[in-house]
C-alpha cells in the first residue's frame, strides 16, 4: 500500500511542474501587452513604458522570468496582482470559500436529486417517468447558464418575490468573515435572520450551477442501474422474494454507484467552469469571476497563480480519489 | 416573543451598531464592479474613483457636481502669477481627517498633507513612491512630472506650485481624482507600523463618507463623516452592492435591493422609463467617438476627400442601431457639456450624392480602404464592429470599398498609433478634467502625432490656437480660441465625429437630489432618501 501511495505521489511532482509551465505560458501566449491594456486610450510615453517594463520584470528573458516565478512558487509566493497590487495568495483565499460553498451546495443539490431521478428512470425504463426525467435531463444539460439564471431571477425574484436577486446575504447584515462560508459565518454572528438570509441567497445560484451536474448524474445513474439490473445476482435477489424496493435500492444501487462516484469526481472541473458564469450573474464573490477579470486585464500573476492553485486542487482531489480506490479495491492497488 | 428571541433581537441590534440607523438613511448603490483599491492616485478606472476619491477624499480644487466647473475644495482660493508659472493655494482651516481603529488624527489638514500627496507621486526617494507597486499612471499620463518644478510650503496653510511652463488646465488637473489629498500623519503612522499598504486598503480622507469595510466582488460600506467640512451627508450609510451584470442590477433595483444603479442595458431603458418604480436621469457623457483618417496616407491627406467621406456617413442610423438611441450625433470633437463647445458650427449634411461628386472632383476613383474596429465595448462606442459595418454600407453607396480589420485591444491601441498605419481607425475619448485642452491638444495637437493623435494630423493654424490657449488663464479668451479651433477642425475634417454617448442613471423614486456628473463620477454627497 505504501508503495502504491508513493508512486501516486511521485506522479504528482512532474504534473505540478507541468502546470506551472502551462499556467505561465498560457497568459503570455495571448496577444496583448498588459502595460498597454492598462494605459488604455490615454497611452503612455516610450520612456514610461520602458520604466514599467523594468518594474514588472518583462525586460528579463522569458526563461529567467519563469525561473523567478518558479522560485516564488516554491517559496509559497505567487506574486502580486498588477491591478490591485495585492498578493495573489491573499486574494485567492479571500474569494475561494465563496466558490467552495456554492460548489458544495450545487453538488449536494445535484446528487440529492440526480441519483433518485436516475433510479426511477431505470426502474421505469421506457415508461412515462423515464421519458419525462430523461428529456428534462437533456434540457437541463443543454441549458445555457446565463439564460437559465436570468429566467429564474426574473421569475422567482422579480415576479414572485420569493428569493433575493443576487449577492450572498442581505446587506443589512454586517459581520466580519470568520470561515468565509456565509452559512457558517451567519450562524456564528448570532444575528437573527442572518442564516435564513444567507440560505435564501444560496437557492438560485445552487440550482443554476447544479443543473448540468444534476442532468449528468441522473443519466449516469440510469445507465449504471440498467446495467446492474441485468446482472444474475439481481435476478437471484428477486427470485429470493426480496421486496423490489430492497432489490433496487440496496443491491442494485450500491453497485451502480461506483461509476457514478467517478463521474461526480470529474464534475469538479465542470463546476468550476460553471461557477464563472454563475458567479458573474449572481454577483457571487468567488474565484471564477476573479479569473475572468484577470484574463481580460492581462493580469499575469493572478492568471498564472490562480490557474496553478485551481489545477493543484483538482490534482489533489484526483490523487485522493485514486488513493481511496486503492483502499477500496485491492485490484487497482496491485496494478 | 419568547425571552430567548427577545435577547437575540437585542443582541442583533447591538451588533448592527444601531438597527434604527440602518432603517433611516441607507443608500444602496448597485455598482458595476470591484474597485482596484482605495488610493485613487494608484489607479485609473472610473469604478475605482467612484469608490475612493468621491466618497472618501477631497482635492484642493473640485468639480461642482453636475458640471465641469472647477470650484474650491480643500483650497479656499488660488492665485496665479502673471507669467502663469506659480499657483498659490490658500488652504481651508479646521478640516479633520477620518479616524479608524488604528488611527486618530492629532492635527487638522494642512500644507504637509498636500506636499506628501504629490511628493510620493513624483519623488522616487519618497518612502511611499514604491508602496503598493505605485506606478502613478494618471500623474504620469497628465504629464505632471514634467510640469511641476517644485512644491513649496509657504506656511501651514499656504502651498505654492511652481511650474516649468505655463499650463492653464493645471487648476482643473488639481480637481482630478489622482490629486485626492491623503493624510501625511496617517501615512507616517502606517509606515512606522510596517503596514504602508493600508493607505490603499484602509483609506483615511477628509471626504463626506468614511470607509468601513470592503469585501472584494461583494460589498463596500461607508458611513457618513459626522465632521464633514461641507456639512454631514443626509444619508447615514452608503453601501455599494457590487453587481457586474446590468440585467441583474435592474432586477435588484426593481426588488428594492438597491436604490440606484449605473450603466443600464440600452435595451432596458424603454422599460425603465415606463416603470413607475424607476426614475431615469440622463445626460450627455463627456466623451466622443470618432473615425480618424490617417491624414498622412494618400488620398486621405486631401481634406476634400475626408470631407466627402464624412458626408457619406449616416450618423443618425448609427445612433439608432449601435447606440440604440442612447447617443447623440457629434459634430465637434468636444462634447456639448464642455465649455467652449461651438454650437454655431453646422455639421456636414448626410448627402451621398454630393459626397460622390466631391470624390470625383478630388480625382479619386475606385477607392478601397480599411476601417479599424475596436474589439471592446466603450462608452463612446458600444459596438465598433457594427458601427464599422454600417459605415462600410454607407461608403459602398459612393463607390468606396471598405475592408474591416480588428486586433486584440492592446495591439489595436499600439498599432493604431503607427505613422504609416493603413486605414481609418474607430476610437474615442472620455474627458479627464473637463478642460477642452484635454481633448483638442491630446487628440489633435502636433505633439500627439504618432501617439494619441490617431489622425496623425498636424495642422499649424489649429495647433497655434490650442498652444496659445494653454498658456492663458483668462477663460473667456481661451473659449474664443477653442471655438475658432473647432471651426478649423470642421473645415479640415481629420476625423468623422460620430457620437457622444448619453449616460442614463436609473434610480428609485425615493432617491432625491442625485445629479448626473458629466465627468462620469457617481457622487452621493447631497443625495437624500424620501420616506
Amino acid at each position: 500500500m505504501l508503495g502504491y501511495f508513493l508512486s501516486r505521489l511521485l506522479t504528482f511532482v512532474p504534473t505540478f511542474f507541468g502546470v506551472t509551465l502551462i499556467s505561465f505560458a498560457f497568459i503570455r501566449v495571448l496577444p496583448g501587452d498588459p502595460i498597454i491594456v492598462m494605459a488604455g486610450e490615454r497611452g503612455l510615453s516610450e520612456e514610461r513604458y520602458n520604466e514599467l517594463v523594468r518594474q514588472f520584470g518583462f525586460d528579463k528573458s522569458i526563461l529567467s522570468q519563469y525561473i523567478d516565478y518558479l522560485g516564488g512558487v516554491l517559496q509559497g509566493d505567487l506574486g502580486q496582482s498588477f491591478v490591485t497590487k495585492k498578493p495573489v495568495w491573499d486574494e485567492f483565499f479571500s474569494l475561494f470559500p465563496a466558490t467552495l460553498e456554492l460548489s458544495i451546495a450545487a453538488m449536494i443539490f445535484a446528487v440529492a436529486l440526480g441519483i433518485p431521478a436516475g433510479v426511477i428512470a431505470a426502474v421505469y425504463r421506457g415508461k412515462l417517468p423515464d421519458r419525462v426525467l430523461m428529456s428534462s435531463a437533456l434540457v437541463g444539460y443543454s441549458m445555457p447558464i446565463f439564460w437559465w439564471a436570468l429566467l429564474l431571477i426574473i421569475l422567482f425574484s422579480g415576479m414572485l418575490g420569493w428569493t433575493p436577486v443576487s449577492g450572498r446575504i442581505s446587506l443589512l447584515y454586517y459581520f466580519e468573515p470568520v470561515t468565509g462560508f456565509m452559512l457558517i459565518d451567519s450562524l456564528l454572528s448570532g444575528q437573527e435572520g442572518a442564516f435564513r438570509s444567507a440560505l435564501s441567497h444560496l437557492i438560485l445560484p445552487t440550482i443554476v450551477l447544479g443543473t448540468i451536474p444534476l442532468a449528468v448524474i441522473a443519466r449516469q445513474t440510469r445507465s449504471a442501474m440498467l446495467e446492474v439490473l441485468g446482472e444474475d445476482y439481481i435476478r437471484t435477489a428477486r427470485a429470493k422474494g426480496l421486496p423490489p424496493a430492497r432489490v433496487n435500492g440496496v443491491h442494485a444501487l450500491r453497485n451502480a454507484l461506483i461509476p457514478v462516484v467517478t463521474v461526480i469526481g470529474l464534475m469538479v472541473g465542470t463546476l468550476l467552469a460553471g461557477a464563472i458564469l454563475t458567479e458573474t450573474i449572481f454577483s457571487w464573490p468567488g474565484i471564477g469571476k476573479w479569473m475572468v477579470d484577470s484574463i481580460f486585464r492581462r493580469d499575469y500573476p493572478v492568471v498564472q497563480g490562480g490557474l496553478l492553485l485551481i489545477a493543484s486542487m483538482v490534482m489533489i482531489v484526483n490523487l485522493t480519489v485514486d488513493l481511496l480506490y486503492g483502499l477500496i479495491n485491492p485490484k487497482i492497488r496491485r496494478r | 416573543m419568547s425571552i430567548k428571541t427577545t435577547l437575540l433581537a437585542g443582541a442583533a441590534a447591538l451588533m448592527l451598531g444601531s438597527t434604527a440607523a440602518f432603517a433611516g438613511g441607507n443608500l444602496i448603490y448597485c455598482s458595476e464592479g470591484s474597485p482596484e483599491g482605495f488610493d485613487p492616485a494608484l489607479f485609473t478606472a472610473g469604478t475605482t474613483f467612484d469608490a475612493s476619491s468621491q466618497p472618501i477624499y477631497n482635492r484642493l480644487m473640485e468639480f461642482e457636481t453636475g458640471t465641469t466647473n472647477v470650484i474650491p475644495g480643500l483650497a479656499e482660493s488660488v492665485d496665479v502669477s502673471d507669467d502663469g508659472l506659480e499657483y498659490t493655494f490658500r488652504l481651508r482651516k479646521g478640516v479633520r481627517f477620518h479616524s479608524n481603529a488604528e488611527f486618530t488624527p492629532t492635527r487638522d489638514f494642512n500644507a504637509d498633507d498636500v506636499i506628501f500627496t504629490f511628493d510620493r507621486q513624483m519623488n522616487p526617494d519618497n518612502p511611499y513612491n514604491k508602496v503598493s507597486g505605485g506606478t502613478w499612471e494618471y500623474f504620469a499620463g497628465m504629464g505632471m512630472g514634467d510640469l511641476i518644478k517644485e512644491i513649496v510650503k509657504v506656511d501651514d496653510y499656504t502651498v505654492k506650485f511652481v511650474l516649468n511652463y505655463p499650463e492653464a488646465p493645471f487648476v482643473a488637473n488639481m480637481a482630478m481624482d489622482f490629486a485626492s489629498i491623503m493624510s501625511k500623519e496617517y501615512a507616517d503612522a502606517m509606515l512606522a507600523a510596517g503596514t504602508p499598504e493600508k493607505l490603499n486598503t484602509a483609506p483615511i480622507g477628509t471626504g463626506p463618507f468614511q470607509f468601513v469595510a470592503y469585501q472584494k466582488d461583494a460589498v463596500i460600506r461607508y458611513k457618513a463623516n459626522p465632521d464633514y467640512w461641507r456639512g454631514k451627508a443626509d444619508i447615514d450609510n452608503l453601501i455599494f452592492a457590487i453587481t457586474p451584470d446590468a440585467s441583474v442590477r435592474y432586477q435588484k433595483l426593481k426588488a428594492g435591493e438597491c436604490q440606484i444603479m449605473p450603466y443600464p442595458n440600452p435595451a432596458d431603458i424603454e422599460a425603465m422609463k415606463a416603470d413607475p418604480e424607476v426614475v431615469v436621469l440622463e445626460q450627455e457623457g463627456l466623451n466622443v467617438g470618432y473615425l480618424a483618417y490617417n491624414t498622412r496616407q494618400k488620398p486621405f491627406d486631401n481634406p476634400k476627400v475626408r470631407k466627402a467621406l464624412n458626408m457619406a456617413i449616416d450618423k443618425q442610423a448609427i445612433i439608432d442601431v449601435v447606440f440604440q438611441g442612447s447617443g447623440q450625433v457629434a459634430k465637434n470633437p468636444i462634447p456639448p457639456t464642455m465649455w467652449s463647445y461651438n454650437d454655431a458650427i453646422q455639421d456636414d449634411p448626410y448627402d451621398p450624392e454630393a459626397a460622390k461628386k466631391m470624390l470625383e472632383e478630388a480625382g479619386v476613383k475606385d477607392l478601397s480602404m480599411k476601417i479599424w474596429a475596436m474589439p471592446v465595448q466603450r462608452p463612446y462606442n458600444p459596438n465598433a464592429r457594427r458601427m464599422a459595418e454600417l459605415i462600410q454600407e454607407d461608403f459602398a453607396k459612393i463607390g468606396v470599398k471598405v475592408e474591416i480589420v480588428s486586433y486584440e485591444w492592446g495591439e489595436y491601441l499600439s498599432r493604431s498609433k503607427d505613422l504609416d498605419r493603413d486605414g481609418a481607425v474607430l476610437l474615442g475619448w472620455t474627458g479627464d478634467n473637463g478642460d477642452p485642452d484635454n481633448f483638442l491638444a491630446v487628440l489633435l495637437g502636433c505633439d500627439g502625432v504618432g501617439a494619441s493623435n490617431r489622425a496623425q494630423w498636424c495642422y499649424k493654424p489649429f495647433d497655434d490656437l490650442i498652444r496659445k490657449a494653454k498658456t492663458i488663464s483668462d477663460k473667456a479668451e481661451r473659449t474664443r480660441l477653442y471655438e475658432e479651433a473647432q471651426v478649423i477642425f470642421k473645415e479640415q475634417a481629420p476625423w468623422a465625429t460620430i457620437a457622444h454617448s448619453v449616460v442614463y442613471m436609473p434610480m428609485r423614486p425615493e432617491v432625491k437630489g442625485y445629479k448626473v456628473h458629466p465627468l462620469g463620477s457617481h457622487i452621493f454627497y447631497g443625495v437624500s432618501l424620501e420616506r
